[in-house]
Order: C-alpha cells, then structure tokens, then sequence
C-alpha cells in the first residue's frame, strides 16, 4: 500500500515535471521577445528539473544513486539561475532592447 | 512505471525539440545561446531518465559530468560572444553592467 502511494506520487511528479517543460519549450518558441523567452525558459527549466529529479528518487530507493540524483539537483539548482543570470545581464548590457507596451491613460510621463 | 518513465522521456523530447526551433530562428544570438543551455539541461534530465529506464545506474555519472560542462560550456561561450577572447576581462564583460 505504501509502495503504490509512492509510486503514485512519483508518477505524478515525473509527468508534472514533464508538463511543465513542454510548457516552457512553448514559450521559448512563441514568445514575443528575449526577455520573455528568458522568463519562459529559466523559471520552467529549474523546476522541471525539480519535478522529474524528484520523481526518480522516489523511484530510486534509498541507495548510492539517491545521492547522486540529488547532487545533479543541487548543482542544476545552482547552475541554472546563474546562467539565465548571466544571459538576462549580457544581452542588457548588449543593447538587446527589452521589448515595452506604452500604455496610454496613466503614464504620463 | 516503464510507461510513466517512457511519457516523461517523450515529454523532454518534445521540448527538445522546441528548443532546437527556437536555437534555428533565433533573432539575437543571446536566443540561440538560451536555447542551448535548455537544450543541455534537458540532455541531463534523459539521461537520468533512460538510466533508470534501462537500470543502468552507470549513466547517472554521466548526466553529473554533463550538468557541470553544461554550465561552465554556457558561461564559456556566453564571454567568447561579449568579449570575443576568453582571457579578456574588464569594461562590457559578462559580470559587468
């Protein structure tokens, strides 16, 4: 009984984490604007990483390949904000023009 | 569980697939670049996933080598693109702005 409900949940988690990264390929493909896209990618990839890495410890057991499942965690945690980090501020600092809807009634400046 | 891992493997296909469209028509080569970080850390999720698809535990090491040369790869072509020379540092680097 205990086996099917971690089964069940680590089922959830793996087709959650799944969801979530075609979810983001969608707005790294139909976003308007690199900035956007960056949003799209960066948020979705980290917790798609979550989600599925999560899911296969589940699977896992408790064994030598928890702990290495569980590293890949922590470093893609670290390594994925730093470089969406790194891209947002080098394509800022380029010139890449963020892309900005004037919105007419209160903005009068 | 073959099947649940089987849909989530196809579900990171898909996205792989995506990524590789947005790393072709990419506007800006800041698109390109984030397309292929995508691209790599959904590589690690695969390879995690077919390792215990397939219950070789072997080839969890390798998605933790990739994980840690996707990155460093990323940071390393996003400084030859602004600087144009990986031993450069200073005004318009990637950490400056």
């Amino acid at each position: 009984m205990a086996d099917l409900a971690l089964d069940i949940l680590s089922w959830v988690l793996l087709l959650t984490g799944g969801i979530f990264g075609v979810m983001g390929g969608l707005g790294l493909v139909r976003f308007p604007d690199f900035y956007t896209r960056l949003h799209a990618a960066g948020v979705t990839d980290t917790l798609c990483a979550l989600l599925i890495i999560l899911g296969l410890i589940i699977q896992a057991g408790l064994s030598i390949l928890t702990v290495k499942l569980a590293l890949i965690l922590l470093f893609l945690m670290f390594t994925a904000p730093t470089a969406s980090h790194a891209l947002a501020r080098s394509a800022l600092v380029d010139g890449v023009a963020p892309r900005v809807e004037k919105s007419d009634a209160t903005d009068a400046d | 569980m073959d099947t649940v891992l089987v849909m989530t493997t196809m579900l990171v296909f898909i996205t792989m697939m995506l990524a590789l469209i947005r790393a072709l028509k990419g506007p800006t080569i800041y698109d390109r670049i984030l397309a292929v970080n995508v691209f790599g850390t959904k590589t690690v999720l695969v390879v995690a996933l077919i390792s215990l698809l397939k219950g070789h535990s072997d080839l969890v090491d390798v998605a933790l080598v990739y994980a840690l040369i996707n990155f460093i790869a990323i940071v390393a072509v996003l400084k030859l693109v602004k600087m144009g020379n990986l031993g450069d540092a200073g005004e318009g680097d990637i950490t400056d702005g």
